[in-house]
């Protein structure tokens, strides 16, 4: 029972991801891609805690950290050169 | 351009870069048993001073953190090869690296090697050569 839960919420994970990358590519302007890209990153850690649910093991918590840590990254970095235009600056202009 | 407001990044940036060090150390030390290791706490390191280049400026980060990654990554490498020939002095061949096991009065019995050397040396390179390479293809044109 729980097995087949767990593997229904891989696939559609799977199907969400699918979607995000549609998404991506169809989307009109940067923002939305912006937010498909961050929500393929939250899907990835949900999928990753569902395998190391799957698997019974403890091993896979670290790739959750560090991508949740670059998905954090990623969308400042993005956000940042929409709203600026560069992303690191060399000193800011206030 | 308007006039931006961001406080919260500023708030949040002070917070989290305290967590991505400590997951940094934890996975240098978690190495070579388990996940974890040099390269991989390098990488995490970088990406911390990464995000507090981004949320400010290089100005005010180097005024607070006075460190040439240049220089870091040259220390590292340098740390790394020595603990190599380090073994070339004692008749080993290169790299060969030994442990000890000692007692302390709080910790207990730990494993002590040198091959925390070696990884200390290749986590400093990478942080070295990932925050060189960054700031330098983002620099304003």
């Amino acid at each position: 029972m729980i097995k087949a839960m767990l593997v229904t919420s891989m696939i559609l994970f799977a199907i969400a991801i699918g979607i995000a990358l549609f998404s991506i590519i169809r989307g009109p302007s940067l923002p939305d891609r912006v937010i498909s890209l961050d929500f393929i990153g939250v899907n990835l850690i949900s999928a990753i805690a569902v395998i190391s649910v799957i698997f019974n093991t403890r091993a896979y918590l670290e790739v959750i950290l560090i991508l949740g840590i670059l998905a954090f990254i990623s969308t400042i970095a993005l956000s940042k050169f929409i709203e600026r235009g560069v992303i690191i600056e060399h000193k800011r202009d206030r | 351009m308007k006039e931006t407001n961001d406080v919260i990044l500023h708030m949040v940036t002070k917070v989290v870069v305290f967590i991505i060090l400590t997951l940094a150390i934890y996975l240098f030390i978690a190495g070579h048993n388990q996940p974890g290791g040099g390269f991989i706490s390098g990488l995490v390191l970088s990406s911390a001073f990464v995000l507090l280049y981004l949320s400010f400026d290089v100005e005010t980060v180097n005024s607070g953190l006075p460190l040439n990654f240049v220089v870091v990554a040259a220390v590292g490498v340098f740390l790394s090869v020595t603990t190599g020939f380090l073994a070339i002095f004692n008749g080993k061949s290169f790299l060969t690296h030994t442990f000890t096991s000692k007692t302390f009065p709080l910790i207990g019995k730990t494993e002590m090697g040198t091959v925390t050397l070696f990884e200390a040396g290749v986590s400093l390179a990478v942080v070295g050569v990932v925050v060189t390479i960054i700031l330098g293809i983002s620099e304003d044109v």
